[in-house]
């Protein structure tokens, strides 16, 4: 589904990380790991086509992605429903209500609250609400868990699950304590690009 | 369902491009249903490109003196570079809200063209900043003693040259969105580009208080509209994606 | 089939020499090398071409009957407000291949021309005002060529503007790229309605060289000046590109070799 060879992405002339090349199957969940600054968000943004890598190549990239990163893509003075129906209408390929996804990511309770007025995890909640109505192949998450709590971290891990079964692929990238750790996992290690 | 979508021929693809040309329209209108929106949220933020555009208007008087045929001969271009200066003053709010809270990236990979994303953006931006500019001119021309039989052909020029101002202007945004004081360059970037609609507009204003042809002048703004419009959408997504990037 | 064979390894397909010298010119050690070659004579080029431009513009031609001596800055000014939008098409043209094929070249050497550009423009519009104190008696007038130009600058400033306004080198060179690019297709259209403008508003134009065609013992030095201007240009551009090219790859291999044999 998705195979890189020899990515590689320079800030300021110098590499952010070393080349990274690797392939993932449909079913299969990258998970990259690496130590705070070595470039994993800068990573999952090349993939994401966001940023153009300065050398190295897709050898193949098919079917559709959704990205959920730092900037969680919802706007502060819509309200939960608002958000969730203009991703709906925007992205175009669901065929779930945005009630029925808004109910999964349990946010049902503060549906017409604004934005700004939630919480940082439920602020998280809404922007993975995306990934449900996405309806795409390849999943992009930097920092998933961040922000989330007991229930929250299981909803990520339940979704993911669900979507590995389905046949989707994800790359993963986190460096806090919880790692999924399934059998369609690959562990990648991201060394930054620095030299010592 | 995933799964049968990608062993069919063409899977995903298929039901990307059944989905495509529809979605793409939808994208379009669910974008400009939603900037209105949100700028409807901020209402109050509205009136500032308006009262900025009459505080200076009125500095003109106050700076050169209130004498009805001085303010009566320089009213077009008075007007129009009032304009000028409240059109760059909303342009920021164009896509800055976006790139900050990462919706911008998200259009980037929704599959969906970012120029039509861009144009989307535009249009709602010039019916909330760029309209009143156009409703606001008749008071405007009284204020600057506009002669009467000019104000149609003003109104007119505001009407095809808001539009020009906020399509060229998007671009410059797109290329300052990332940079904290993006708002200074801009209007350094951007005023260059702007000569020529000022120059015309105000020509075809200035030909019809003098009962000279005009309408040459106005076909021109004509030709520049449909120009921009099919250009600098174009433009102001390349933009973006270099700030993005 | 067999004769199609024997006929293509026979013909022995010559590479096309300007496709590799493009190709060549986007590498960075052999860039630097061959530049450092040519800069010498790009710059004894320029002075022996000026000098004799010189030398026939302020001594050789004569003074014009109307305006008397102090038409001679003609051949400062109009070198100067040609290279000034020459150097912008340049730009343009650069900013494309630059954009469309990311080659970092091509950034470097449109970066590296902006400033050259803007600083004709500011010798063009600052002898147009010289010369304009004897033929109209004022140091400024809003006439269609002085207007366009210092339009110009303002384009030319927005552009190293903005790359300066951005910290990475890259995404700075992309959006100055851009930038140059637009205003290249905006110039044709400021130029004509500025042309324009200053007919609408003073009738007949003001033109500083005068409607009439230009003598030939005047065209001549004109002609040197806008050469060696050409000339300056080259050995300017490549200059300020080598230098720019060192501290992007300072930490590359070729560059640690220059200064290897630099040093020794």
């Amino acid at each position: 589904m998705l195979s890189v060879s020899k990515i590689n992405f320079e800030r300021y002339f110098a590499p952010v990380f070393q080349p990274v090349s690797f392939t993932l199957e449909a079913g299969g969940l990258l998970l990259v790991t690496g130590a705070n600054g070595c470039g994993k968000t800068t990573l999952i943004r090349v993939l994401a086509g966001i940023l153009h890598p300065t050398s190295g190549e897709f050898s193949s990239r098919t079917g559709s992605m959704a990205y959920v990163g730092h900037h969680l893509g919802i706007k502060d003075d819509l309200s939960v429903v608002e958000n969730l129906r203009f991703m709906r209408d925007f992205l175009g390929t669901s065929n779930r209500s945005s009630e029925e996804v808004m109910k999964e990511v349990g946010l049902t309770r503060v549906s017409e609250q604004l934005a700004r007025t939630l919480s940082a995890g439920q602020r998280k909640r809404c922007a993975l609400a995306r990934l449900l109505l996405s309806n795409t192949q390849l999943w992009l998450l930097d920092e998933p868990y961040s922000n989330l709590d007991q229930e929250g971290v299981e909803l990520v891990d339940k979704m993911l699950l669900k979507h590995l079964e389905a046949g989707g692929a994800c790359v993963l990238a986190t460096h806090g304590a919880h790692r999924p750790n399934w059998q369609q996992t690959e562990n990648y290690e991201l060394i930054s690009g620095v030299a010592a | 369902m995933t799964i049968e979508a990608s062993i069919d021929a063409g899977g995903a693809a298929s039901t990307g491009i059944e989905a495509g040309a529809g979605s793409m329209n939808k994208a379009f209108f669910a974008l400009l249903r939603r900037d209105l929106l949100l700028a409807f949220r901020r209402r109050t933020e509205l009136l500032f490109p308006v009262i900025f555009l009459l505080v200076v208007i009125s500095l003109f008087p106050l700076g050169i003196g209130p004498s009805p045929q001085l303010l009566a001969r320089i009213a077009p271009g008075v007007i129009w570079i009032a304009a000028l200066l409240a059109t760059v003053i909303s342009l920021d709010g164009l896509f800055r809200s976006d790139f900050e809270d990462g919706t911008l990236e998200q259009f980037v990979l929704s599959g969906h063209p970012l120029t039509l994303i861009a144009l989307a953006k535009i249009v709602a931006h010039w019916l909330v900043a760029g309209l009143p500019l156009v409703l606001l001119s008749p008071l405007l021309a009284i204020w600057m003693n506009l002669p009467l039989d000019s104000l149609g052909v003003m109104i007119v020029t505001l009407a095809l040259g808001t539009p020009i101002l906020s399509l060229i202007g998007s671009i410059g945004v797109g290329l300052t969105i990332s940079l904290k004081r993006g708002g200074q360059l801009l209007s350094l970037l951007v005023f260059p580009l702007y000569v020529p609609i000022l120059i015309i507009a105000t020509a075809a204003v200035m030909a019809a208080s003098d009962g000279l042809p005009y309408t040459a002048f106005l076909g021109l703004l004509v030709a520049g509209l449909i120009t921009s419009l099919t250009l600098a959408p174009f433009a102001a997504a390349a933009a973006l994606k270099i700030s993005l990037s | 089939m067999n004769t199609n064979a024997t006929t293509m390894t026979k013909i022995k397909p010559r590479k096309n020499w300007l496709v590799m010298f493009i190709h060549k010119l986007g590498s960075p050690p052999w860039f630097y090398n061959f530049s450092g070659k040519l800069i010498p004579w790009l710059w004894a080029t320029f002075a022996a071409l000026t000098i004799w431009g010189l030398y026939l513009g302020l001594y050789v031609a004569p003074a014009d009957y109307q305006q008397g001596e102090s038409v001679r800055i003609m051949y400062l000014h109009v070198p100067a407000a040609w290279m000034s939008m020459m150097i912008y098409g340049l730009m343009a043209v650069m900013s494309f291949i630059a954009l469309v094929w990311r080659i970092r070249m091509m950034e470097i050497l449109m970066m590296s021309s902006a400033p050259i550009g803007a600083a004709f423009t500011i010798i063009a519009l600052a002898s147009g005002s010289l010369w304009g104190r004897p033929t109209w008696g004022t140091y400024w007038v809003w006439d269609a060529r002085l207007t366009s130009e210092l339009v110009l600058l303002f384009l030319y400033l927005g552009v190293i503007g903005l790359h300066n306004a951005i910290d990475e080198p890259r995404k700075a060179a992309r959006a100055a790229c851009l930038l140059a690019l637009v205003g290249a297709v905006n110039l044709p259209i400021i130029h004509y309605s500025v042309k324009w403008w200053n007919t609408l508003h003073q009738g007949s134009s003001i033109s500083l060289t005068g409607g009439s065609s230009i003598d030939t013992s005047m065209l001549w030095p004109l002609l040197i000046m806008a050469v060696a201007a050409k000339f300056y240009y080259g050995a300017n551009l490549l200059t300020r590109a080598r230098i720019k090219l060192l501290e992007q790859d300072m930490r590359k291999g070729w560059v640690k070799n220059v200064v290897k044999e630099q040093t020794s």
